[in-house]
């Protein structure tokens, strides 16, 4: 295994609470024992680990003021967590917290606390979990033990924002969000990437684990937008007991490096599940997503979309995989993903991955690589819109379609504005009609 | 207003119009009748420059400036306006910004300021009136969904916020219950003015019950076949299509 975490994870060793310890040792033992996936991992095959090739420093713990880091953060109207480089920042912070919910940083937690935390941890990544999910535990010092209560029901999201702030060297920051829904408790979790604008190149390793027990529902938003400086490879990985419903939405702004595994655990009858995304890369950048879907038991329905844009030199990568198991009879899926090159010399990977075990299921998948419509381009100009703005409104309307489908009208209140501007700022976003 | 003259035009190498000539005067409403196949459609599109139509010989001017060769959307600007038979469902464009741009790219071309977002919502809701389409159609998609009827009371929507010089209806009455086809005719009725022109394609005579036009064409085989006042469309309505035919062949 290469050493280039090797600094970062002693620091971290000699900083965690002792109830971690094991735990930590564990994941390190896996990293060091498994060698880093190359090329010719199947799981890999379009995405270089290159630009990890040199050595990442543990995050220093820092203040920094986040509208002088070009950060300007939405007030969702509801507590808000500020993780700086990995550390809790409780001057940017608002933590009143509504009633049902709990919050416990993993350094802060009591006896009490710490064995609920290791009674839920790794619940649903799993034993056999991936490398960088052990590197994720191997670094485990700093994470966030989200609860709610069961019965709970909050019209407000939870907004965690992981801030990437620059640093003298480059360095590594490996954060943990532990999400546990008690029975029949409905809520929202914004999770918010931002900053790496510049400077020294960041390495994120995020993993969130979401647990969702019986009859619970939760809107789970992840929202990648940190720029070119920061390198993240990430996981969520979802556990949905009976009649639990997750809707997911992801969006990535791209970097040399982005990578997200998604995972979605059907371990109840009854399940539903709505994931849904959007990337955006350009100049050099490179975004991949991979989901998988796991029909394990019957009677679960699922429906994924994603939607892509890919500009200049940038590459992007989709891969959704459904796996349904002998047992999960009556099980509904769909999967879709529509790609839109803007360059010559873009290139995306769009694969779907099914593999189907049982015989009474309905399933629909569908990939494609598309080009703006020639007839909805007439119509606008038709009405005196010009083809550069005409082109601008199909290629963020091509996006938006999926925007619409965020619940969250506060979500959907920041994105479409912002998005929208940069669809009117940036050409490598716009594609043109055939 | 519109002088058309010789226009030969056609998609893929075939001939469609064969040399239609046509003048509407400013304050005029013209009525084009024909049968399925005559080219009336087309020459709605050849207008607004569709692509896939191509225009192999003859001229079309509005008030005085070349159509055939400025872009679609200059020729918007100019003043012109196509109602669509079947307008196109655009997901994830709101009706409200593509109405917005509309307008401001009709300002713009005449050296005004974009209008201000509160004034326009103002303005498309009283429209939305008028048309008797739900305000929270300016919220969705582009047509996205609508019925026919709700698409044809869209176009209805942006030719009162357009206000052009020079209107084409292609078939907006077709697939109307009678409710909306009055709505068409009053919002089409109130628009008529000394200094903008309408010219309605369609297939029957009911539409001129409620939209009284001073001249009636008969168009077939894509040219002109004959023209007359609104008694010809009576006529027409008696005795089918054949007989002109059968008379100009």
């Amino acid at each position: 295994m290469s050493d280039f975490m090797q600094q970062a994870l002693d620091s971290a060793a000699a900083s965690s609470p002792p109830w971690l310890q094991d735990w930590q040792r564990a994941g390190r033992q896996r990293w060091n024992a498994s060698p880093l996936p190359g090329r010719k991992t199947e799981h890999w095959k379009y995405s270089s680990l290159q630009s990890l090739q040199q050595s990442f420093a543990r995050a220093e713990p820092g203040d920094v003021e986040l509208a002088a880091a070009g950060i300007d953060l939405p007030d969702f109207d509801g507590p808000r967590l500020v993780f700086i480089n990995g550390y809790y920042s409780p001057l940017q912070s608002a933590c009143e917290l509504p009633e049902g919910v709990s919050i416990v940083r993993f350094a802060d937690a009591d006896e009490e606390q710490s064995r609920r935390i290791r009674a839920h941890l790794g619940l649903a990544t799993g034993r056999d979990e991936p490398l960088f999910t052990a590197l994720n535990d191997a670094a485990l010092a700093e994470g966030v033990f989200l609860e709610f209560a069961p019965g709970a029901r909050l019209s407000q999201p939870v907004h965690v924002v992981w801030v990437s702030a620059n640093q003298a060297q480059a360095f590594s920051i490996n954060q943990r969000l532990l999400v546990l829904c008690g029975e029949s408790s409905s809520a929202s979790v914004i999770e918010h990437f931002a900053g790496g604008i510049g400077g020294q190149r960041s390495f994120t390793n995020g993993v969130t684990e979401l647990l969702l027990q019986a009859g619970a529902t939760l809107c789970h938003y992840r929202l990648q937008l940190e720029q070119e400086a920061a390198l993240h490879i990430g996981r969520v990985q979802a556990r949905l007991a009976t009649n639990a419903t997750l809707n997911s939405f992801h969006l990535a702004l791209g970097s040399e490096l982005k990578r997200v595994d998604l995972v979605v655990d059907f371990c109840g009858e009854g399940g539903h599940c709505e994931v849904n995304g959007v990337y955006l890369p350009r100049g050099r950048e490179h975004i991949d997503y991979h989901t998988c879907i796991e029909h394990r038991v019957p009677n679960c329905t699922s429906s994924e979309t994603f939607r892509g844009i890919v500009g200049d030199d940038a590459t992007a990568v989709f891969n959704g995989r459904i796996h349904i198991h002998r047992d999960a009879q009556k099980t509904r899926a769909e999967l879709n993903n529509r790609n839109l090159l803007t360059s010559t010399r873009a290139e995306v990977n769009t694969k779907p991955e099914l593999e189907i075990y049982a015989d009474d299921v309905q399933c629909a998948h569908g990939a494609t690589v598309a080009q703006l419509d020639e007839q909805a381009l007439h119509y606008l100009r038709s009405r005196g819109v010009s083809r550069t703005e005409g082109e601008v409104m199909l290629s963020f309307g091509f996006i938006n379609e999926v925007i619409e489908s965020v619940r969250s009208a506060a979500l959907r209140d920041y994105l479409q504005p912002m998005l929208a501007s940069r669809f009117a700022r940036d050409p490598a976003l716009v594609g043109q009609a055939s | 207003m519109l002088k058309i003259e010789n226009l030969h035009a056609g998609v893929d190498g075939t001939d469609i119009l064969k040399g239609l000539n046509l003048e509407v005067k400013s304050g005029e409403v013209h009525a084009i009748m024909g049968p399925n196949g005559s080219g009336k459609s087309t020459l709605g599109h050849v207008l607004a420059g569709r692509p896939g139509y191509n225009v192999t010989a003859g001229s079309a001017t509005l008030l005085g400036q070349n159509l055939l060769e400025m872009e679609t959307e200059n020729r918007a600007r100019l003043g012109l306006f196509l109602a669509f038979q079947y307008p196109v469902e655009i997901p994830g464009v709101s009706n409200m910004e593509f109405l917005k741009a509309a307008v401001d790219a009709q300002r713009e071309h005449r050296g005004e300021p974009p209008i201000d977002a509160v004034t326009f919502m103002k303005k498309a809701r009283e429209t939305c009136k008028i048309v008797d389409l739900d305000p929270a159609f300016l919220k969705r998609g582009v047509n996205e969904g609508f019925s026919g009827g709700e698409k044809k009371r869209n176009e209805l929507m942006q030719m009162i916020l357009l206000e052009p010089r020079l209107a084409i209806l292609d078939e907006t009455d077709s697939g109307l219950d009678i409710d909306a086809l009055q709505v068409v005719a009053r919002g089409v009725n109130a628009m008529r003015s000394e200094n903008r022109a309408f010219v309605m394609v369609t297939h029957y005579q009911r539409l001129l019950d409620y939209i009284e036009p001073d001249h009636v064409h008969v168009l077939a085989d894509g040219r002109i076949v004959r023209s007359g006042d609104k008694s010809l469309a009576l006529e027409l309505e008696a005795r089918g299509y054949a007989w002109l035919e059968e008379e100009v062949a």
